[in-house]
């Protein structure tokens, strides 16, 4: 992981002394062990401070929506891929994109890390996929497989998809026997559970909406949540309004969700958050054979009309 | 001072003996993580002083609260009334408070109980509200209250402190209120004043040598003009990671902002009050369309102005943060107030 650090630092710093971007985005570290802070860097000097390890957990793609400069961004595989919906939907252009690429081999999931200690994490370092995690009263040797992110476990676009330079050599994809899962698993569920999985699923949100404002796809310049003339919802903690936060907010990304995982990173509960936009991921690629964010020269599955095209859901 | 000695053995029972005359609440475990919330007979206050995500502000000021409520039925005479809502303000007892989350519950007073304005939701809470405080023995190290004006044995705000001493807590009876509450759990039993004044204190030592108190520095935030600090380069860079999610003002002890709602369905209207964030812009956003704050750079800032200088300047009582660390915790882009107060403390303005 140093030696991306080291090789991200050396590309940046070029790119802005050469003043092929007016900015960087990036990641420096966090304050606490196992975080990450994207930040921005305008200077070759600011450009020493990026750094990238298993932290880096957000989508970067949200920080570029509508900006006008000249910017480098370092990107991982999913990052890539909102990068291309953003240039898709005219959130950015590529001409005024340079992106350095991360390959990639899974972000780690500082909960499950968290849950093994019963103290405060104090140390955390890694190394040719072992993790070091310390507390005041313990340490452990961690191997990274083991504590990935659940996205980042069924990811099959590690590497970057779109990108002008690469920090590194390609990883290898995984093959993934039963990308969802998960989600059949729900499908099986009686409407009843379905009904009950989803409101314990969100029986704890308090409406911070953090998984919006994390995820690069909610960029609308006022939030169905946040109109108040008409007002659409409710404010309060009604069940109701809660779940139409989440359905909204879910079907809003169908066809456009890349799995990143940075709503689900971003809450401060704890929330499944994903279990909603799965199901939607699943049927994008089923019904419509569309995987989002890999292309930037084709239309998505639900901004094209096709005669053929699938209408088994309609009932 | 008074204090008595509670056996852990005994501790169960007596919490159930207060039920008789408290609603209890307190922190107890959820699926992954702590909340504060009434616990329901045999459920018992998690007494490791684990931090809860959200803070108990909670308790005396709800996320979502009922408070009018009236008929829209033009048959009845009081049809378009508001009324307030019936709310049991019976006495409760929260254990197991953090010393630095009853601090925040003073701060939050001092806008809820003013001389010339008293909300009656928050003040009837507070009031049949005894705070039974839990000291703690070993602070996390997102921990920095004793920068800002609390600690790991602070008393402010508390009625009783108890004090974990292994095989029983000492309890220091702070008021009468906790006095009240103490004696209707049956624990009598006073321990030697003296020397249990020097226990606590040994304990109290070795917590708060795990704090590094120089760390948050604080001491030069009244003297910096405002405006200076309000137009310093510095928050724009600060800013940038900022997503503008609510989560540094949810889990906040002492963010008392909130919003009003009408809700009506059929011939009832209900008023509510909801927790607010200064992060959203729909916070400021004026019915003409305007909105003063606007831009994220401007809510991040308000943020904190607010919490380490405005608030310090109008009420002299230190800072508007207890240092519990809950939004350096869970903030999602790792924006840490520390780093910034330090930033703010420390700030020379630039020369023109």
């Amino acid at each position: 992981m140093d030696s991306l650090t080291d090789k991200i630092r050396t590309l940046c710093t070029g790119l802005l002394k050469d003043g092929k971007v007016d900015m960087i985005v990036g990641f420096k570290k966090g304050t606490i062990p196992m975080s990450s802070c994207p930040c921005v860097a305008r200077t070759p000097e600011q450009a020493k401070e990026l750094i990238w390890d298993s932290n880096c957990t957000l989508n970067l793609a949200n920080y570029l929506t509508n900006r006008k400069e000249k910017i480098g961004v370092v990107a991982k595989g999913c990052d890539s891929r909102n990068i291309v919906n953003h240039i898709i939907e005219n959130k950015v252009t590529r001409e005024n994109l340079y992106i350095i690429g991360v390959p990639c081999d899974g972000m780690v999931d500082k909960r499950k890390i968290r849950a093994l200690f019963n103290d405060d994490i104090t140390l955390f370092s890694e190394e040719n996929n072992k993790l070091f995690v310390e507390t005041a009263s313990e340490k452990k040797e961690l191997d990274k497989q083991d504590f990935l992110k659940n996205n980042c476990t069924t990811c099959i676009h590690r590497n970057p998809v779109i990108y002008d330079e690469l920090a590194a050599d390609p990883v290898e994809e995984q093959k993934i026997e039963n990308r969802f899962a998960d989600v059949i698993k729900i499908e099986n569920m009686s409407s009843d559970d379905k009904w009950n999985y989803f409101n314990d699923l969100i029986k704890d949100c308090i409406r911070c909406y953090a998984c919006r404002n994390a995820c690069p796809l909610c960029y609308c310049p006022t939030c169905f949540v946040d109109e108040s003339n008409p007002q659409w919802v409710g404010k309060g903690q009604d069940i109701n309004d809660v779940r139409t936060f989440h359905l909204l907010r879910a079907y809003h990304c169908a066809g456009r969700c890349t799995d990143c995982g940075a709503c689900e990173e971003a809450c401060p509960m704890d929330i499944h958050v994903r279990a909603f936009t799965r199901k939607l991921v699943k049927d994008s690629c089923e019904i419509f054979d569309w995987e989002p964010g890999l292309d930037p020269n084709k239309r998505p599955a639900l901004d094209t009309f096709n005669p053929d095209d699938p209408d088994g859901f309609i009932k | 001072m008074k204090v008595i000695k509670i056996d852990k053995q005994n501790w169960t029972g007596g919490i159930d003996k207060s039920r008789e005359n408290y609603q209890i609440f307190g922190p107890v475990k959820d699926k992954e993580h702590f909340v504060f919330k009434k616990l329901n007979l045999k459920e018992y206050p998690d007494m490791e002083n684990a931090l809860s995500v959200l803070s108990p502000k909670s308790i005396l000021f709800p996320q979502s609260e009922k408070i009018l409520a009236a008929s829209l039925d033009e048959s009845q005479d009081d049809h378009h009334i508001m009324k307030r809502v019936a709310t049991d303000y019976s006495p409760r007892a929260v254990i197991g408070i953090m010393p630095c989350d009853a601090k925040a519950v003073q701060l939050v007073k001092l806008n809820f109980d003013t001389d010339d304005y008293r909300d009656p939701y928050w003040c009837d809470a507070y009031e049949a509200t005894t705070f039974v405080g839990l000291a703690v023995n070993k602070p996390s190290i997102y921990d920095f209250t004793l920068s800002m004006g609390s600690g790991p044995f602070a008393e402010e705000g508390l009625d009783v402190l108890l004090v974990d001493c292994k095989d029983h807590f000492l309890a220091k009876v702070l008021s009468e209120k906790g006095d009240a509450f103490l004696k209707a759990s049956g624990f009598t039993s006073e321990a030697d004043a003296d020397k249990s004044a020097k226990l606590i204190n040994e304990i109290k030592n070795q917590a708060e040598k795990a704090i590094d108190a120089e760390k948050v520095k604080t001491e030069k935030l009244k003297e910096k003009s405002l405006l200076e600090l309000h137009g310093a380069s510095f928050w724009e860079d600060l800013s940038f990671s900022c997503i503008n999610c609510g989560t540094c003002t949810f889990v906040c002890p002492t963010c008392w902002c909130f919003d009003i709602q009408d809700e009506t369905k059929g011939k009832k209207a209900v008023r509510f009050r909801n927790w607010d964030s200064c992060m959203s812009p729909l916070f400021t956003l004026h019915a003409s369309s305007h909105n003063p704050r606007a831009e994220k750079v401007q809510r991040v800032r308000q943020r904190f102005m607010h919490k380490l200088k405005y608030f310090v300047d109008k009420y002299d009582q230190g800072t508007m943060c207890v240092g519990c660390g809950r939004c350096v915790v869970h903030c999602p882009v790792n924006i840490d107030i520390r780093e910034i107060c330090n930033t703010m403390n420390s700030y020379e303005a630039e020369q023109a």
